[in-house]
Parts: C-alpha cells; structure tokens; sequence
C-alpha cells in the first residue's frame, strides 16, 4: 500500500541526509523541508492568482489575463517582476523599523503554520502533539503584524483599517477555534497527524472522514466561512476593501513589502485550507478506497487546490458584507452555532457506535439551524438586507 | 431559509463560468489591438486640419484667421500667418498657415475650435492611439501631422462632411454666381459710363428736369469707379453672414 512514488519525497530526503556528516544531519533534514515549503507554497500562490484571476474573468464574462506567455500562464512571473522593481516607498513619519518588520513577519509568521501541516503520509516537518494548538498560535501573530503595519504608517486611515482588520480577525478567530474543537473531542487528540489517521480508514470503500458526519458537515461550514473571514477573502474582506478602501492597513506600502503583504494573504489562504482539510477532509488520504494507489501528496494539494477554487468562486459570487452584519454574523449566529456544535459532537461521541446516533445528530444539526435562522431572521440580525430609496 | 441565495448566486457564476468557455456572445469584452469595435458617428478626440485635392499644402482650407486660436480655452494652437498668398478653394487668394501647431497634451477635445472656423478648415479627428514616448515634440503636432484629406474627413464622420461639402459648394457657386453679376455689372457700369460720356455734353444743359435721370446715372459710375473693391469684398461677407452654429451637431 505505501509505495515507493507515495514517499519519494521522504526517501529523497533520506538519501540527501545520508550523505552528509553526521553531526549536521539533523539540522540538514529540517532545512531541507524548509526550502521545499518555502519553494513549493510561493509556487502554489502564484498559480492560485493567476486561477483567480482567469476564473473570475470567465465569471463575469471576461476571458482574463491572456497576453503573457501562452494563455497568459505567465502573468505571474511578469506581476513578480513588476513588484520587485517598484520603489519602495516608507512615509516620512512611518516608524522606519515597525514599518519593515510588519510584513516580514506577517510573511513569517504564515509560513510556521506549514510546520505541522501533514502534506502526506510521513511527510509532516514537525511532529508535534499540540500541532493545532501551535498552528492557531501561528494564526493569530498575523493580527500583531496586522497592527503594526496600520499603526507603523502614521496614518489614520491605515490605522483605521488596521483596527477593522483586527477586529474582524479576533470576532472570527474564536468561531474558527470553536469549529476545531469539535474534531478534537471526536479524536481525542490536538496532533495533526493523529487527527488524519483516525480519518484514513475505510468501511463499504468510503473514508471516515469528518465532513461525512453531521457535527463534521456544520463543523466545516462553520470553519470555512471563519477561515474565509480569517484569511480576508471576499466576501469578508473589508480590511481590504478594494473598491472602497485603498487597500486599509497596507495602504502606505509599496513595492515588495505590498506584494509581500499579498504573498501572505494567499500563503494564509493556501495554509488554512490545508488546516481545513486535514481537520475534516481527511488530509492527505484518499477519498475511497480503491483510490489507494495515488501518492498521499497528490490528495492533500489537490484538496488544498480544490478549496481554494471554491474560495475564488465564491468570491466571483458574493458581494461585501457591512461592517457591522459582519460582526452580527461573527457574534450572534456563528458562535452560538459552533457551540451548539460541541454539544452535537459530545452527543455523537457519547451515543457509541449505531444508526441512533446519526439520527440524533443530523436532527440536532438541522434543528439548531433552523431555530437559530428563523430567531435571526425576525430580529434582522441576518436578514438579507432591505434598502430604502429616496422618495 | 438563509443560505438558498448564496446557493442560487453561485449556480449563477458558475454558469457564467461555463457559459463563456462555449458561447462567444457571452463575452462582454473584445481583445482591443487584434479586434476593434466600430467608433460611433460623432465621436471625437483631437483636432485636424480639412485640405482638398492631393497636395496638402496647397489645398489647406485654412486661411489663418486666427480666430481658433483666440478661442482655444486652454490655448493649445499656435499659428503664424504666411507673408505670401495662395487661391482658397473660390480661387481667391489668401494667406495660410505658415506654422499651425496643435499640443494636443494641453488640448481637451471641446471642439470649440470647430464651432468657430468660418471656412470649415478644422474639424475634430477620431483617432486615439497617439502615445508617444517624446514627450513634448511627440504631442506637438505641426500642420503637415494635422492635415488630413477630405476623404479622411468623409471616412471618419460621413453625414458631417457631407454636409459641409454641399455648404462649401453652395457658397462657391454663391460666390461665382456673385462674381458672374458683379462682372456684368462692371460691364454694364462701363458701358454706362461709356454712354454717359459720349451723352454728357449734350444733355449737360438741361438743367433742374434732368436731376433724377443725372442721380441714377450717378451710382453706376460710383462703382464704376470703384470696380477693382467689390469683387474683393463679396467673397468674404458670405461666410461671416452664414454662421456655423451647425458645426456642433
């Protein structure tokens, strides 16, 4: 069952350290999986714009970048060469250091989260047993960068727009976690690697994973739309707010420190989808049985490539939300949700093995939905939205 | 129930998103340097000038009136009057351009140079592709860059220029028709004058009764007199008499 192609990027590895004196193979084995994430997700990032901006093209009925290279397949490179030799501009009042460091770390700090990512079978760069718990650490520094890109700049809009962004991040960081937790209890574990083992098994040919329980269904949507908001994508993505703001908390950012900004968002992006399926989508295993024979890292990107498709559909779909229903939304009906989830999760666990516990949860599930919408609808706190126009 | 417009808005899009890749007509956009879409009738960008026949110097309509270049709001034409004279279209001669130069980086398409040219000499052109990498000499453009044919001109706006070839060629047969009367009256100015002459000493001692018959014989030799002047007056007055509020339509 594992075979040779499905680890070939560890047997490489192994082979690359073999050959090195010992005292640095360690310290070799680990730089070695830092240049492939540091090489592979930057990679990943530009494919994703350049899909981005083709499939929101074909969205609205364009066709999209289509004069670099054949089909425009190069746009990315010429979009990096571009940022690369525009000036850098820092504000005269800025704080010069502050104003650096705000993307740098941000940028940093994105690429820690890929330490406990699993992107295939053996082929995590930590094994650590509170990876979750390090991964939401991770997540929640980019909100320090965050402000010290609004606060370094020395303007008021772009402090401005950093506290939006903070706000938003904090609202949606708590749901984020909450959704996680239900996997947590159903595994009993916080390590990655666990959590994808106890979803890589098989019965009638169809895996065990999360999404394909009640509690993991309304789990995922929960966490999808808090990863959305997390990641600032539309339509939750008022700190940038291209149309509206210039670009909030990175307005006074130009050149390479802007597009560094930009590597994050999409680093981020690629990182929580691949949280997002790794928790409930089974990580890198396969979604059926027979389908064994594929490497394990071709199912894990293809799941990450996958999510972040539906990222850029839905953000060819939906328009921006207002401040304030984003912070309703956060507050009144995605907490509330993710906690009714836990007690669905402890019930599904608690009710052991059987048909019961699946009519028991599914009816928990669609119960605290329906109940939770009708009681939102009626005090518009996610109504759709009504307008009145002038007489 | 909340959710089921998210739903219908993403079967939408990704029915767009299909949609363009097998229908053609779904694509709102044209690739513009390889495919253009057809300019409207009446649009405009920057000035040229109208010249007939072949040779651009010769038939420029423009007689360095000036009066554009007073009108310009934000002063983008320059023109130095010629010290010589060339035949305008009627065959008069007049003076030209020596230098007509157009800025079109200050130039901002208000056609009021049109509205104003009482000989139709400038009109607005439709071209839009001018970008230079000089970025003063390659936005001056002299009158040899601003002259465009007649045919160009029906090419870009059919109906105007139509228009103002049937007001030219009603003005020029005015203009003839004029010069035809004004000849045979300086014909016939002379030959009454001639008459009179040869009459004079004869009727001279008529005295009071011939006073009306003596005042209308009077004006005829006024102009007689004064024949080389109207021919020269007459080829002008049309135009100021025919203002060109037409221009703007």
């Amino acid at each position: 069952m594992v075979s040779t192609l499905d680890q070939i990027f560890v047997l490489l590895k192994h082979w690359i350290v073999a050959h090195m004196p010992a005292a640095l193979q360690s310290v070799v084995g680990v730089l070695l999986s830092v240049v492939c994430i540091i090489a592979v997700f930057p990679a990943l990032f530009a494919i994703s714009v350049l899909l981005e901006r083709k499939g929101l093209g074909r969205m609205q009925n364009r066709l999209g970048p289509n004069r670099v290279g054949p089909f425009g397949i190069l746009q990315p490179v010429a979009d990096g060469i571009k940022s690369l030799t525009k000036e850098d501009i820092v504000p005269v009042g800025a704080d010069r250091v502050v104003h650096f460091l705000a993307p740098v770390s941000m940028v940093a700090v994105v690429f820690m989260g890929y330490a406990v990512l699993p992107m295939g079978r053996n082929m995590t760069l930590v094994h650590m047993d509170a990876a979750l718990l390090f991964y939401f650490a991770m997540g929640a520094s980019t909100e320090l960068s965050v402000f010290m890109a609004g606060w370094s700049s020395r303007n008021k809009y772009s402090l401005l727009g950093a506290m939006r962004a903070v706000a938003q991040m904090i609202s949606y960081e708590v749901p984020l976690l909450l959704s996680s937790v239900g996997v947590v209890m159903a595994t009993g574990s916080l390590s990655l690697d666990k959590i994808v083992e106890v979803q890589n098994q098989y019965s009638f040919g169809l895996p065990h994973w999360f999404i394909f329980t009640p509690w993991g269904l309304a789990s995922f949507v929960l966490f999808a739309i808090a990863a959305t908001a997390e990641t600032n994508r539309s339509p939750f993505d008022l700190p940038e707010g291209e149309s509206e703001l210039v670009a909030g908390y990175f307005t006074e950012y130009s050149g390479f420190k802007f597009a560094e900004f930009f590597l994050a968002e999409y680093v981020g992006m690629l990182s929580v989808s691949g949280l997002g399926a790794t928790l409930f989508l089974g990580g890198w295993s396969a979604p059926f049985s027979f389908l064994q024979f594929i490497p394990s890292w071709i199912w894990f990107f293809s799941k990450v490539m996958l999510s972040i498709c539906v990222l850029i559909w839905l953000r060819g779909t939906l328009p921006r939300l207002r401040q304030d229903q984003l912070m309703n939304f956060a507050w009144k009906f995605v907490i509330p949700f993710t906690l009714l989830n836990l007690v669905d999760v402890a019930v599904w666990r608690f009710m052991g093995e059987g048909w019961a516990r699946w009519i028991v949860c599914s009816a928990i599930v669609v119960i605290a939905y329906v109940v939770m919408v009708r009681a939102g609808m009626r005090r518009k706190n996610i109504a759709p939205r009504t307008y009145r126009y002038a007489e | 129930m909340l959710g089921e417009g998210i739903l219908k808005g993403l079967a939408e899009t990704a029915r767009n998103f299909a949609g363009s890749f097998v229908s053609k007509e779904r694509l709102t956009t044209v690739e513009y340097p390889e495919e253009r879409l057809p300019l409207p009738e009446a649009s405009r960008n920057f000035p040229f000038l109208v010249y007939d026949g072949q040779d651009w110097e010769k038939g420029l309509r423009c007689v360095a009136c000036q009066i554009c270049e007073k009108e310009c709001p934000p002063k983008c034409i320059y023109i130095e009057k010629s010290k010589d004279k060339k035949p305008d279209f009627v065959g008069k001669p007049q003076i030209y351009p020596a230098k007509f130069d157009i800025d079109i980086s200050v130039c901002m398409s208000c056609q009021i140079c049109v509205e104003v040219c009482p000989f139709e000499a400038i009109k607005m052109n439709t071209e839009f592709e001018l970008s230079t990498d000089d970025r003063f000499g390659g936005l001056l453009l002299d009158r040899k860059e601003l002259a465009k044919s007649n045919e160009y001109y029906h090419q870009i706006h059919p109906t105007e220029a139509t228009e103002v070839d049937a007001r030219l060629a009603e003005e020029k047969a005015k203009a003839e028709a004029k010069a035809r009367t004004d000849s045979a009256a300086k014909a016939k100015a002379a030959a009454d004058a001639a008459a009179k002459a040869a009459a004079a000493p004869s009727k001279s001692p008529e005295g009071g009764t011939g006073t009306p018959t003596s005042a209308a014989t009077k004006l005829p030799a006024q102009a007689a007199a004064k024949s080389p002047e109207p021919a020269a007056k007459p080829a002008e007055p049309p135009k100021t008499s025919t203002p060109k509020t037409e221009g703007g339509d």
